[in-house]
């Protein structure tokens, strides 16, 4: 238990401190691509700060998110001394607490009161096959959040309405999710399967196309149309409004086509541990 | 008309009509001097005053709220983590600030075509700053301290004074909108 709470106590730190490399590669590349030179001003402000971030054991976002939580816990694995939900929130807790991260989560969507520690958190259990546990850490900002939509397509609509529905949801967004964004979709499965797939499908590298031949050519495909739409960094125009486009697929019902964009912004943060 | 500069214009609060007429979207300014917090909790509160007719803790003319909710400022820091948060969330109140004489307002995304109009007819203009780098905003935050409303910890209104906060003008006083207009610039089929 204990070792729980602090793997994710130290992953929630370390996520909001230290912007990981594949962001930072991507932002090299976008400064390369930017046409826009406000928009390459921009970029390069990205850079410095996540590296003031890193340096500084500072977070790179005032907005240190929601704590995300995903667990794959190994089928053979017992876990021993309390709930792992109760040592989960204690990790939260005390990274958010110690690190001097936001605590940015009320108890109540209605009446609104803050927990003051940042919990709860919101937990993804899988089990999985073997003896280990793996602990992910993804906080996520309510800018990005907020912007993210889902739609119940007619299977007719197909690959046709997917599109168009992943660009309308981009331009809706515009400039509020910070970009350069992080698109997320899941397509397929019941409606709360399609917003996790959409949700995973941020935790991929940036950049690093799906496994699925059709799908990693729907990714480029969705990445060049979303970056067509001239939003760019900050919204302010520019040609780099996303790093990068990642889709995630699952089995679907014959009556169902379920859309889900998750967008994330730059700030794209995911740290895992192995116990 | 887009100005797309290298060079940045400084700007020291408070600030006047004149100066705010002068500013066009796309350019980059050097905010300088006091400028102030505020999110959509101390929003509604100045609002709640204002309908009941009571004075406000701080005088807004010639000033600029700074949408923020810092993180913890660590032993050694003036101010934690202090990038933009969304402005739309204070759409619904900042008319009524524009006309009491605010008259700039830093944030990031999108403003109603309310609070533009309200820009347009008192003169004042919207800034976007760069949303995400927080941690090298917070730089150019010199000090900080609580004005209004402790109990709404990184809520509350503070009053910060910064030294060459980069910002863009992205709504002016002739009711231009950068982010319409940028993105018609950059967009294809
Ligand atoms: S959308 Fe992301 S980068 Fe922008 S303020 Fe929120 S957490 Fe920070």
């Amino acid at each position: 238990m204990g070792r729980i709470t602090q793997a994710v106590a130290k992953l929630c730190k370390d996520a909001n401190y230290y912007l990981g490399e594949d962001v930072i590669e991507a932002f090299n590349n976008a400064y390369e691509q930017e046409l826009s030179l406000t928009g390459k001003e921009i970029i390069e402000q990205l850079i410095k700060n996540a590296d003031i971030a890193r340096a500084e054991d500072v977070p790179m976002c005032q907005d240190t998110g929601f704590a995300v939580v995903f667990v794959e816990l190994g089928q053979d694995v017992h876990i021993v001394g309390g709930s792992l939900e109760d040592a989960i929130n204690e990790g939260v807790r005390q990274g958010y607490t110690e690190g001097y991260l936001r605590k940015s989560i009320v108890g109540h969507p209605l009446e609104r009161v803050n927990t003051g520690d940042n919990t709860p958190a919101v937990i993804h259990l899988k089990l999985v096959p073997g003896d280990q546990l793996k602990i992910t850490v993804a906080p996520k900002g309510g800018g990005s959040e907020n912007m993210s939509a889902i739609k119940m397509l007619k299977p007719a609509e197909g690959v046709d309405g997917v599109k168009k529905f992943v660009l309308d949801t981009v331009k809706e967004a515009g400039p509020n999710p910070c970009p350069p964004i992080i698109v997320g979709v899941g397509i397929g499965g019941t409606f709360e399967k399609a917003a996790l797939l959409a949700k995973e499908a941020l935790l991929r590298p940036v950049g690093v196309p799906s496994h699925k031949p059709e799908i990693a050519e729907l990714e480029k495909e969705l990445l060049k149309k979303v970056n067509n739409l001239g939003i760019g960094p900050q919204g302010l125009g520019g040609r780099i409004t996303a790093l990068a486009v990642h889709v995630n697929i699952y089995p679907a019902h014959i009556a169902s086509l379920p859309v889900a964009v998750n967008i994330n912004c730059h700030a794209s943060r995911h740290k895992e541990v192995i116990l | 008309m887009i100005v797309v500069t290298i060079t940045k214009i400084k700007l020291t609060t408070p600030i006047s009509d004149e100066d705010v007429r002068k500013l066009r979207i796309g350019q980059k300014v050097l905010l300088n001097g006091v400028i102030y917090t505020g999110r959509d909790a101390a929003h509604k509160k100045l609002v709640e005053l204002l309908n009941n007719g009571q004075e406000l803790p701080l005088d807004l003319h010639g000033q600029i709220i700074y949408y923020v909710g810092p993180s913890p400022a660590k032993p050694e820091q003036v101010i934690g983590s202090a990038g933009p948060t969304t402005s739309g969330r204070m759409d619904l109140y900042a008319p009524r600030l524009i006309a009491l004489g605010l008259k700039g307002m830093v944030g990031k995304g999108k403003r109603s075509p309310e609070v533009i109009k309200a820009m347009k007819q008192h003169k004042a203009v919207y800034f976007a700053a760069v949303g995400g780098a927080a941690a090298l905003i917070s730089k150019c935050i010199k000090q900080c301290e609580v004005v209004a409303y402790p109990e709404l910890g990184p809520e509350a209104i503070h009053r910060l004074e910064v030294e060459n906060m980069p910002v863009i003008v992205v709504n002016d006083t002739l009711g231009g909108d950068l982010y319409a207009e940028g993105t018609k610039i950059y967009a294809t089929s």
